[in-house]
């Protein structure tokens, strides 16, 4: 599959400081996270890949087209949702969702019905003749979105999409980022600290460190793997034979401490075959857990080792 | 689709070309200084002068309109000459500069203060099409209040004074065109840069009138206390004012230059001078707007 994003020794740098440090990566989901704590590199990230940022060496990707030379392509292909407030204060709602459409090069009628549909798509239909100082902080996240795909991009970059949201505005928020995802027209970047909203929305998290790679997994790949990785309890004198029996079935086992083991099981043996061997072999499995690697495991992780590797 | 079918769908139409895009700019501005009365009917208000100058060329040239209020003679005491269309364009400058004064410090501190830039930005939409879609709002309206109207006057003179008017004059004809241009352009640069860097708009709109006014003021004292003339390179419209007595006059001028740009006997600096000083007064507004204008603000 042809990489959405290909960070090629991207680096950035604000006088002599190091942001953005030689970062590679091939990014190919629908949906991207964006993940890393404070002052990561993620923001910097995305304003770089706008053109925000003059890259200090390497270059990266969007599509294939090189963000250094082909800054303007690159921009026709995107839209923007930043994580700070940015709207035009005296303009209606609507109004300024038409300006961003017909900057985007949307001839005016388009602009305008394009306009009027994001804002009913947001959620904020009734208020679009507002003036936009006049919004609660959730409907100006809203018109945000609004602006960011009334032209019809094709990668949409989300910038702590959730920022400042109460539960249902955020639930609603998630909700309208799945429903875009899944419609499958476009792909998202989607950048926060919220491990929740990248578990939620993602299919492949990119988390930085320090203006570094410091981990980069597929969440779906993820997922399935952990299905196959058992923790179990084992009570009975043939702990050795029962794991011997495990093992020729293509069982990958770890015994452990009073009685614990860890398996991972090869594809197509369902778990109640396991069952089946410890009766087989007189031995009781008090406790089975599945393990659950959480993407807030994953990110631990990365924030302990930052070696880029999972 | 209708609006009720609230999903979301590419878009596959065609696209406006990127050569015109920024003209969106002074589109919408025009709508939403459109809704301000008071700029309104100071708008209107600018083209009283013009209308009178134009009222006047046309009784000069109506003997019995000048018959039939009294005064048959009079068209003698009225010439439509250099001084007549510098003073047009001295008056319409000045009220250009309060125009300037009032809409440009609106132009880029909201979406400064709001950071709007980086959606302007993150579009196909370069920095350079943004200033020039602010400047094409101060641009426009400044012209149709100085060389439209100077050039509509001239026409005027021309159509009824006859064509060998025109030619025997068409420098004052050039001399409007660029001289309001060169002022357009001056004035335009600086009320950007301003509101830039000003994001309080009073402040902005009162720091325009302080850098031609105070500045002149301070060039003044310069001359007095150092009994030199090299204090007017302070002085805005006294380098306007000498570049345009150039081009009205050349070198053996025999007014000192328009109303409101009045440049003192014996004190006018040389042309080069004049030039360089306001080259340098863009230069410097160019880079307070490269400065600004950026999709984010870096901090180092």
């Amino acid at each position: 599959m042809d990489p959405v994003i290909e960070l090629d020794g991207l680096e950035v740098r604000f006088g002599e400081r190091i942001i953005l440090n030689r970062l590679k990566a091939a990014l190919t989901g629908r949906s991207i996270g964006l993940l890393g704590p404070n002052g990561a590199g993620k923001s910097t990230l995305i304003n770089t890949l706008l053109g925000f940022h003059k890259p200090s060496a390497g270059t990266a990707r969007i599509f294939g087209r090189d963000i250094r030379t082909h800054a303007r392509e690159v921009r026709s292909l995107v839209g923007y949702m930043p994580e700070n407030d940015a709207f035009i204060a005296g303009m209606s709602g609507v109004h300024f969702v038409r300006l961003m459409a017909e900057l985007a090069g949307l001839p005016r009628e388009h602009a305008l019905e394009r306009a009027h549909e994001a804002f009913f798509y947001v959620g904020l239909g009734e208020v679009r003749y507002r003036a936009l100082g006049t919004y609660s902080l959730g409907m100006k996240q809203a018109a945000k979105l609004a602006q960011a795909i009334a032209h019809g991009p094709k990668l949409l970059f989300l910038d702590e999409p959730t920022n400042g949201l109460d539960p249902p505005a955020r639930v609603r928020m998630i909700q309208l980022i799945q429903e875009i995802r899944d419609r499958g027209d476009l792909h998202l970047i989607l950048s926060s600290h919220l491990l929740r909203d990248v578990e939620e929305c993602c299919d492949e998290v990119l988390i930085l460190k320090d203006g570094k790679v410091a981990a980069f997994c597929n969440l779906e790949e993820e997922r399935r793997a952990n299905r196959r990785f058992l923790e179990i309890e084992t009570r009975g004198e043939a702990n050795g034979c029962f794991l011997e029996a495990m093992e020729k079935l293509g069982c990958e086992t770890a015994p452990g401490a009073q009685g614990r083991v860890k398996l991972i099981m090869p594809d197509g043996l369902e778990v109640r075959r396991l069952y089946q061997v410890a009766a087989e072999q007189n031995v009781q499995i008090r406790r089975l857990s599945h393990k659950r690697d959480s993407l807030e495991d994953i990110f631990l992780k990365a924030m302990e080792t930052a070696n880029g590797r999972l | 689709m209708a609006v009720y079918k609230k999903t979301y769908r590419p878009y596959d139409g065609g696209l406006t070309s990127s050569w015109t895009r920024f003209l969106t700019i002074p589109r919408y501005a025009f709508e939403d200084l459109h809704r301000s009365r008071f700029l309104t009917i100071f708008y209107i208000a600018t083209f009283i002068y013009p209308l009178i100058c134009a009222l006047i060329i046309y009784v000069q040239h109506n003997v019995s309109a000048l018959g039939l209020v009294g005064v048959p003679g009079a068209n003698r005491l009225i010439s439509i000459n250099v001084t007549f269309f510098m003073s047009v364009l001295g008056w319409q400058s000045m009220l250009a500069l309060f125009l300037a004064a009032f809409i440009g410090p609106g132009q880029v501190s909201p979406d400064l203060a709001n950071n709007a830039l980086s959606l302007y930005l993150a579009r196909p939409f370069s920095r350079v099409e943004y200033v020039l879609g602010k400047l094409s709002v101060l641009v426009i309206l400044m012209s149709l209040m100085t060389w439209v109207p100077g050039l509509l006057l001239f026409g005027l003179e021309g159509y009824l004074e006859g064509f060998g008017w025109m030619q025997d004059n068409a420098r004052l004809a050039f001399a409007f065109f660029a001289g309001a241009w060169l002022w357009i352009v001056v004035l335009s640069l600086l009320a950007l840069a301003l509101s830039a860097w000003v994001k309080w708009k009073p402040v902005a709109g009162a720091l325009m009138f302080g850098v031609f006014f105070v500045a002149a003021g301070f060039g003044a004292a310069i001359n007095v206390v150092q009994r030199t003339k090299w204090g007017h390179l302070l002085n805005i419209s006294n380098l306007v004012g000498s570049i345009w007595l150039r081009l009205f006059e050349g070198d053996a001028h025999t007014t000192n230059g328009a109303v409101f740009f009045r440049v003192a006997q014996g004190e006018d600096l040389p042309l080069w001078c004049c030039w360089m000083a306001l080259a340098a007064l863009c230069l410097v507004c160019l880079y307070m707007l490269a400065r600004k204008i950026r999709g984010v603000e870096v901090v180092r």
